[in-house]
Formats: structure tokens, C-alpha cells, sequence
């Protein structure tokens, strides 16, 4: 033992129970530089044992039998100090079990929850919106970054409740935010995604699972998905939450590219959030989706599309997607007179891309979710419907979650004769259906040649609980055309009506 | 803090829908899913002034000051004397009652029992019917325990004459009184009043409460706070069960009990009365909790319970931020077993100042430490122990770290109720306690939890929302 020290300090007036004393030596005696370690009350037998493997020195010797001695052996002082000081920090906070046998027992608020983990660092928060409020002002009081799936708060709430987390350094995700990667985990509505370089910051929950899943698909990973909420670049709000997690990602050496997606903000909290991308000295890709191209520069760049934007962080183009050999491929009955294409969305963003696509086109549909500055009327009768908008959901479960309204309406586009085709997207994932396009292919029913062409995309990977190449294959076994994105399915959807470019 | 979010592995608190935790669960991410219910508070007001001093700065800081003064508490048992030696203002035909203050008409029939034989025991009355006519003719003064630095346990009674063992608070230099426990069964605390009760209390006065004191006095005192901490781990909780208190205390007094006392068959009779009542070292505790507790009065804006006490009649609660003023509400019936020929009718409601145990961690708070408790008391088996105290860290502001239980990993026992988590979560504290007969002269007929009731934290709260200017 030589080069060794020994040294001893003593917590007067202490006294614990030499099981859980046992325990913390064991812990103490693996921290980096102990060699041995040794909690005990200073009783005469214990001092004695202390003693004789040379354990105690200085003030442990003058330790009476209602004293604590925590006495090591380490490489060096420093060692030792740093070792006594988490021993004594952990005895003043020994953290409460959840046992026994990781029993039943739930604590019943975010305060006691907080005393059973070790680093805890956020809270998901999907209580009624009435009540998300005042919990998420609690989560962030207690210092936890803040992920709100709940809905239904008002700006003005969520404008506070993001101030009040930058005044203390903290991180907003939400309100009505369904998916965030963080550090690979998903969270909430989010797809197993591999780690890899690539930052998202994304005001919405679909698009951001879009072009997450794109990137896996195309060998490549995410460093951190981070949703910040739908409104969160309204005017009211300001990007609160976008420019701290800009702020994140330029800070993680985890990420060296940032794509940035939401719909066009407001002229103002665009510049603002234009200036802080360009400043992040990564390079990345802004996402307005349905805006105008923004002037660009200085290693940021601006994708029209979500498909768009992955290509430009991939540094490729995605593999291409033959549509002309698609449509030789897709089955398509004898119906002179459908000449319509119908939208029926899960994902709002989705739908708001597939109108982007055929905007590019000079295609207008009627939506419940227009693009910005167009009217709901369309021509041809195109119809673009978000069928997870608040309308549709205000008293039943999410499409994504729920399958039914959606079967309805597909069953009902099946049967309408001046519908050429059927245009869906089938989101996989934590929190989704376990089966949605199983729940699809149920609802096609038995239109077969007479009814409209189905043409889909699937937002998901290998690693997600329903397996993409399983829900593709179960969606073309049923005659559905699938295509690789959103983008190529609406782009594959117009070429069927010959509205090709 | 923030930054941590991103270079460090999430870890999850999540608080709405369970699916959410068990997608984190089965990957392996640390997440504790929290049970959550609406928030309780009864209607606006209440809300309002939960939510206006939840985070206050004042409140926060003020309650801070209040659980370290608890926790730094240093009790030692130094002295036993007549109690009126040491309390200051306790005079002739006076007598000090557990709870808050009460008049003669609306005390509880073993509260009045107790008073008749105490009034006779002091020499006011010549028996026990004369004494009742005194006690509700105005010539006997009530005031309670606490009033005077003291507390009792059930009825509470202390008269001039009954030594009181004296705790003092080293760390600020304090000191509390309890008299000394009778023992089981047909005692002054819970109603007795016959010949019987009262030649055992002439005895305690006589020959116990001096001998104590000069053995006190020899020792230099004996810390209290080591006591409890082993207690704890030997499955007490200081309140219901104080089996291994009482031995650990009567292991540290027997050598200087055996120098002071000289006299073999006095020494033999005391040391038969000790060790003869499992319960000797409650009134200990009590005396314990009062010396801990009473340095953390006052404290502006502390939203702290300092005190819950019952008289039979009345729950009332003392709460730091505003001053002594007691917060009162019919106290509930104890939920319990029954010894062999009584039921829940024969039951008087609740009634002590022993709660003073649970205002500091022990007792109901610590059930997890104590699971023969939680079964004595019909609160379920071991599992439901470590619920009981799990239920109380929710309304809690710390865990004492000098008190740990071995069934929940050593964890710090749940110490200072807030008034704020009481109203906010609907979660009253849990207070283990003895059951006494309605009729007075019966004695105990059971042992059993007890509720708080709400509505004195609920009329706290506002008083404290008042004060502090945040309603």
C-alpha cells in the first residue's frame, strides 16, 4: 500500500443501520481512487476493527459509539476528500425506494417522483390541457426541461410558460407537441431512430417523424429530435422554444447539421429565427413548409418539402422514386369519370406537404388544413383532409391512435365513383395503433378494380414496434401503391390523374 | 440544467398517459410514472391560494428555515420535576388538556373523567362526583398543554403535582415537558379516575418522578435523537410501538438508575414499572417532538405544520408563519382493532397531543419503519406500511436524514407538513393513536389510525395566503 492514505472523518451524533451503512462502503469502494472504504459507528469493537486493518487515523480514533466514522484508503488526499464528500452527501439524501419488487406504489406528484430518480431531467406532461398548465409550471419550477403533449392551452399560457423556462435555462417542448428524439430516445409519438449527427427542431410532431425516418431509412441517424410545439413561432409566442433548441443543438457536439421545420412563421419571428440558424455556424436546412422560398445564405438553405429538406441534410438526393414505373405497377380499373384525388390525413403536416406538392404543380385541393393564403376551394375537387385537426378530434382519440374514423372515411371514398384516387399516410411508431395499415387494408373492403387507386406512404423504420418493411408489404399485398415518401406518394397520386409535370 | 437535456441520457418523469412510461420502460429509460389525480382543493379559493404560494419565494425560503430548525434539533432528557416547578403560570386548580383550548360543556366524557380524578387527586375535591360539580361550576381553569410548553397524551392531564420529564433541545437551548406514561389499561389518560388510578400516579409522584429526575441529573442527560434513530430500525415508529425505544432508553438509564437509586426494593419497583410498559417511551417522544418542534414557531410566511394535538372534541393545527394561533375542526373517529369485548361503538373520537410525533416524522409517518404497527392497526400488511409513509412524503417539505427506514432503503423519514400539499393533493396526515372508551373511568379499548382533518389545513392555508399578501 504504499504511495496510500487513510483518512477518517466523523459525523457526530449520527447513527444508521449497518446493512445500509455495508452498502454505501461498497459503493464508496468503487469510486475512482479508493482502494478500501468503511462506514461505521464508532463503537470500541468497531474502532478495534478499524485499527487493525489500518483504517483508522486522525478523528476517527476520537469517534464516541454514537458517532458515524466513514473512514478510506485512496490513492491520494484529493481522492479521498472527494470520496467522503459524496458518502456524506449521500447519506444526508438516501433516495426513496420504489420497491418492493418495483411494486405498485406511484408517487402522486412530480416532487416525490423526482426523490426516485438519480438525474431526472424532464417531464412529459399529457394530463387534460385544463390542468397542463399548472403542471408543467411545476415541472418547470422544479427545474425539469418540459415536454406538454397536452392541448387546448392558450398562447398566452404557453407564451409564460416558455418565459419562465428561459429564465431558468430550461427547455419547452410543446404544447401539443407529440414527438421529440432525444439523445435516441424516442418520446411520446416517435420512431426508433438510429443516433447519428443530424439535429431537428420541428414545430410539428408528423414532420418531424418524417424526416426522421427518411434519414434512417437512408443509413444515416438523428442527434436530437426536439418538437417544439405548433404555435411556438406564432408572433405571440416568438420561437421561445426553437431558439433555445437552437441554442441546444449548436452546444451538442453530438450535432453537426440542423434541420429546422415548421409552417411559415410570421415575417418577424422568421427573420429572427432565419438570423440565429445562419449564426450556428452548422449547416442547415430551414423547412417552411407551404411559405415562400426565404432568401438564404451563409450555409443555411431552404426545402420546400419535407422530402426536400432530408435530401439537403442527407447531402444526396433520396433514392429515386420511378413514378412512371409505379403507375405501370399500381392497379387501376376502367373509371372514365373519377377524376378526383382525395387526402385522408393522419398527420397535418403530411397533409400540408401533399398540398405543397400539387400547389408546385398548379393543383389546389380543398382542405380543412389549407396553405397558407389560399382559399378551400379547388376546381377539380381535390380534397386534402387532416383528419387529426381539432374538428375531428375534440371528443374521440387521435387517427393515429384510433383507426376507426379513418376506416369510415376510406370505406366511403371507396364507394364514391368520381374518386380516381385514395391518397394516405400510415404513421408507425410508440404511441401509434400497433396495426394501422392493417386497419387500412380492412377498410379498403371489396372495391377491388371498380374502385379508386390507393396510394400511400409509410412513416416508420425497422426498429418501430410495427416494423416498416412489414406494414409496406401487408399494405402492397392489398393492392395499395406504397411510395418511399409522402412527397413521392402525392407526386405518384398526381401522375395517376395525369397531372404530371 | 438545460444542457443536461441533451448530454445527458433522459430521464423521465411522466405525468398523464401511461403508455408513454411503459414505451420508455421497456427500452430501458429511467421513468417514474406519476399517479396523478386533478388537484384536490375544494373549490377557488383554495386553489388559488395553493397555487399563489406554490414557488413563493418567501414561503419556499421561510419553510426551509422551518424543517432545518426541526431537523437540527439536538434532544436531550435531562430532568424530571413536579410539573408545577418548571411550568411558569401553572397554578393552583389549573389544569393543562391535550389539544387546543376547550370549556368544561364541551369536553368529551374520559376528558372530563380525568379532569374529576385529577381534581381530586390534587386535593380540590374530596371525591369524584364532588369534583365535577367544581369543574362545571368555573372553579377549576383549563388551558392546553402547549400553552405552557408541555404536552400529554389522550386526555393529557397535568396538574402542579405530576412530574414531568424535561427534554431540552441542545441546539437551541429549549426545553419541553411530558409527564410520565401510567402504563396500560385503566390510567388517568384515557378517563380513569378510581382509587386504583390515582395511588399509581400519588406513587409516580412520589418515588418514580424524583428517582428519574436524580438519575437524569447524574447521567448529564441522555440524547434522545440516536435513541429514536435505532428505534426506527428495530421497527418502532414512536407512537403505536415504542417496544425498542423504552428498552434502549432504559438501557441507557439502568447503570446510573442502579448509582442513584440505593435502595434495592425501591430501585426493583421502578425498573418493574419501566420495563413493565412497552409505552413508557411515548411520552418521551412527545416531549421529544414539542423540543424539536417549538424552535421552528414562527417563522413568517413557513407554511410548516408545528403542531397537530386533539382534545376529544376538537383537531386544531399550528402552523409556523402564523403564530399561535390554532386552526380547529371536529376531530374524526379513529379506524382500529378493538380489544376482546369492545367494538367501534364503545370508541371515543380522537384525541392527544401525541400527533406532536407525526409533526415530526414519526408515528403514522413512519409506518413503513414499524410493519407490526401497520398490522396492530388493521392498516394492512408490510406493503401497506411502506404506502403510508410513501402517501405522507407527498405532503412533506423534507426527509430527515438522522431518521431512516430500512424499509424503504434508509430513506429519511417524511418531516414538516406543508399546508400547501395537504390542501393541494387532498392527502390528510396519517396519525397512529390509542382508542379511548366514550365513558369516562373505562380506559383504552383499542388502538387504530386517524385522519387529520382537512379543513384545518384548508383555513390555514388562507390565513397563510392572507399573511403573506398572496391571496
Amino acid at each position: 500500500m504504499s504511495g496510500a492514505v487513510v483518512v477518517n472523518r466523523v459525523l457526530r451524533d449520527f447513527y444508521l443501520d449497518s446493512i445500509a451503512l455495508m452498502r454505501l462502503s461498497t459503493e464508496l469502494a468503487a469510486t475512482p481512487g479508493i482502494i478500501e472504504a468503511a462506514l461505521m459507528i464508532g463503537s470500541i469493537a468497531n474502532k478495534r476493527l478499524l485499527a487493525d486493518s489500518g483504517m483508522l487515523a486522525g478523528d476517527g480514533e476520537g469517534a464516541g459509539a454514537s458517532d458515524l466514522i466513514l473512514a478510506v484508503r485512496a490513492t491520494d488526499g484529493r481522492a479521498a476528500i472527494t470520496a467522503l464528500d459524496i458518502a456524506i452527501d449521500r447519506l444526508a439524501r438516501m433516495p426513496v425506494s420504489a420497491g418492493p419488487g418495483g411494486g405498485v406504489w406511484r408517487p402522486q406528484s412530480m416532487r416525490t417522483a423526482m426523490a426516485t430518480l438519480s438525474d431526472v431531467n424532464m417531464a412529459l406532461i399529457s394530463v387534460p390541457g385544463e390542468f397542463a398548465v399548472a403542471e408543467a409550471r411545476k415541472a418547470i419550477s422544479l427545474g425539469l426541461n418540459t415536454m406538454i403533449f397536452s392541448d387546448n392551452i392558450t398562447l398566452a399560457d404557453e407564451r409564460s410558460l416558455k418565459e419562465l423556462a428561459r429564465a431558468r435555462d430550461l427547455l419547452v417542448m410543446g404544447p401539443d407537441c407529440g414527438t421529440a428524439l432525444i439523445g435516441g430516445v424516442p418520446l411520446a409519438f416517435a420512431n426508433e431512430v438510429p443516433r447519428g449527427d443530424i439535429g431537428i427542431v420541428a414545430a410539428s410532431g408528423t414532420g418531424l417523424q418524417e424526416v426522421s425516418c427518411l434519414i434512417a431509412r437512408h443509413g444515416r441517424g438523428v442527434s436530437h429530435g426536439i418538437g417544439v410545439g405548433g404555435r411556438d413561432l406564432s408572433n405571440e409566442v416568438g420561437a421561445i422554444s426553437t431558439l433555445t433548441a437552437l441554442d441546444l443543438l449548436e452546444g451538442d457536439p453530438a450535432t453537426r447539421c440542423v434541420v429546422l421545420i415548421s409552417k411559415p412563421p410570421a415575417p418577424e419571428v422568421a427573420r429572427r429565427v432565419f438570423d440565429r440558424v445562419a449564426r450556428c455556424g452548422k449547416p442547415a436546412t430551414i423547412c417552411f413548409l407551404g411559405g415562400v422560398p426565404i432568401q438564404t445564405g451563409s450555409g443555411v438553405r431552404f426545402a420546400s418539402t419535407l422530402r426536400a429538406a432530408a435530401a439537403q441534410v442527407l447531402g444526396t438526393d433520396l433514392d429515386t422514386f420511378d413514378v412512371a414505373s409505379a403507375i405501370r405497377r399500381t392497379r387501376r380499373g376502367d373509371r372514365p369519370s373519377a377524376r378526383r384525388i382525395v387526402g385522408l390525413y393522419c398527420g397535418g403536416t403530411l397533409c400540408t406537404e401533399a398540398q405543397v406538392v400539387m400547389a408546385q404543380r398548379g393543383i389546389v385541393a380543398r382542405s380543412n388544413a389549407p396553405l397558407p393564403g389560399r382559399r378551400d376551394v379547388s376546381v377539380d375537387g381535390h380534397e386534402m383532409i387532416d383528419l387529426g385537426a381539432d374538428e375531428f378530434t375534440r371528443s374521440r382519440p387521435h387517427p393515429m391512435i384510433d383507426p376507426f374514423p379513418r376506416a369510415e372515411a376510406i370505406s366511403r371514398a371507396m364507394a364514391d365513383s368520381t374518386i380516381a384516387v385514395v391518397l394516405l399516410d400510415v404513421v408507425l411508431g410508440y404511441g401509434a395503433h400497433t396495426d394501422p395499415a392493417g386497419a387500412v387494408v380492412a377498410a379498403l373492403g371489396k372495391a377491388g378494380d371498380r374502385g379508386p387507386v390507393v396510394v400511400a406512404s409509410v412513416i416508420g423504420t425497422n426498429g418501430d414496434p410495427q416494423r416498416y418493411d412489414d406494414q409496406v408489404a401487408r399494405l402492397e399485398a392489398a393492392g395499395v401503391a406504397v411510395a418511399p415518401s409522402n412527397a413521392d406518394a402525392t407526386a405518384l397520386a398526381l401522375a395517376l390523374i395525369g397531372a404530371s409535370r | 440544467m438545460s444542457r443536461s437535456l441533451l448530454q445527458s441520457p433522459p430521464q423521465v418523469i411522466n405525468v398523464g398517459l401511461p403508455g408513454f412510461a411503459q414505451d420508455l420502460e421497456r427500452r430501458g429509460v429511467p421513468v417514474v410514472h406519476v399517479d396523478w389525480s386533478p388537484p384536490h382543493a375544494r373549490d377557488r379559493r383554495l386553489g388559488d391560494a395553493v397555487l399563489a404560494l406554490s414557488g413563493h419565494p418567501i414561503v419556499e425560503a421561510a419553510n426551509r428555515e422551518t424543517v432545518a430548525r426541526i431537523i437540527a434539533g439536538e434532544p436531550v432528557l435531562v430532568d424530571v420535576r413536579p410539573a408545577g416547578e418548571v411550568l411558569a403560570g401553572l397554578e393552583d386548580r389549573m389544569v393543562l388538556h391535550a389539544g387546543p383550548p376547550i370549556e368544561w360543556n364541551r369536553m368529551c366524557g374520559p376528558m372530563q373523567g380525568a379532569i374529576a380524578g385529577a381534581a381530586v387527586l390534587e386535593g380540590w375535591a374530596p371525591d369524584i362526583v364532588a369534583a365535577e360539580r367544581l369543574a362545571a361550576a368555573g372553579a377549576i381553569v383549563f388551558a392546553p398543554n402547549h400553552h405552557f410548553g408541555a404536552v400529554g397524551p389522550m386526555t393529557g392531564l397535568t396538574t402542579r403535582s405530576m412530574p414531568v420529564m424535561i427534554v431540552e433541545n441542545r441546539t437551541f437551548g429549549n426545553r419541553a415537558y411530558c409527564t410520565i406514561n401510567e402504563g396500560l389499561g385503566k390510567v388517568m389518560r384515557f378517563g380513569g379516575n378510581d382509587a386504583a388510578v390515582l395511588d399509581r400516579l400519588r406513587w409516580i409522584a412520589a418515588e418514580l418522578g424524583p428517582a428519574l429526575g436524580a438519575t437524569l441529573r447524574a447521567a448529564g442527560g441522555v440524547p434522545l435523537k440516536t435513541i429514536v434513530a435505532r428505534a426506527l430500525s428495530m421497527g418502532d415508529e414512536m407512537h403505536q410501538r415504542n417496544v425498542a425505544a423504552t428498552s434502549l432508553l432504559l438501557r441507557a438509564t439502568a447503570p446510573w438508575l442502579a448509582r442513584t437509586v440505593l435502595d434495592a426494593p425501591k430501585l426493583a419497583r421502578i425498573l418493574d414499572f419501566i420495563s413493565g410498559n412497552d409505552q413508557f417511551f411515548l411520552n418521551v417522544a412527545m416531549a421529544l417532538g414539542k423540543a424539536m418542534t417549538d424552535p421552528a414557531r414562527g417563522i413568517e410566511g413557513s407554511s410548516v405544520v408545528v403542531a397537530m394535538s386533539r382534545n376529544g372534541t376538537d383537531f386544531g393545527v399550528r402552523i409556523s408563519g402564523t403564530g399561535d394561533t390554532w386552526f380547529t375542526a371536529p376531530v374524526e373517529m379513529p379506524k382500529g382493532l378493538y380489544f376482546p369485548g369492545f367494538t367501534a361503538a364503545d370508541a371515543n373520537p380522537d384525541m392527544g397531543d401525541s400527533a406532536i410525533v407525526e409533526a415530526i416524522g414519526l408515528g403514522g409517518f413512519a409506518m413503513a419503519a414499524s410493519p407490526a404497527v401497520a398490522a396492530f392497526v388493521g392498516a394492512g400488511g408490510a406493503a401497506a406500511a411502506l404506502d403510508y409513509t410513501r402517501a405522507m412524503y407527498e405532503i412533506t417539505a423534507e426527509r430527515n436524514a438522522a431518521w431512516t427506514i430500512p424499509g424503504l432503503d434508509f430513506a429519511g423519514v417524511p418531516t414538516g407538513v406543508d399546508v400547501r400539499r395537504v390542501v393541494e393533493s387532498g392527502i390528510a396526515p396519517t396519525i397512529n393513536t390509542g382508542i379511548a372508551h366514550r365513558q369516562p373511568g373505562i380506559g383504552q379499548v383499542g388502538a387504530g389510525i386517524v385522519r387529520a382533518p382537512l379543513a384545518c389545513f384548508e383555513q390555514g392555508l388562507l390565513a397563510l395566503a392572507e399573511r403573506v399578501g398572496a391571496e
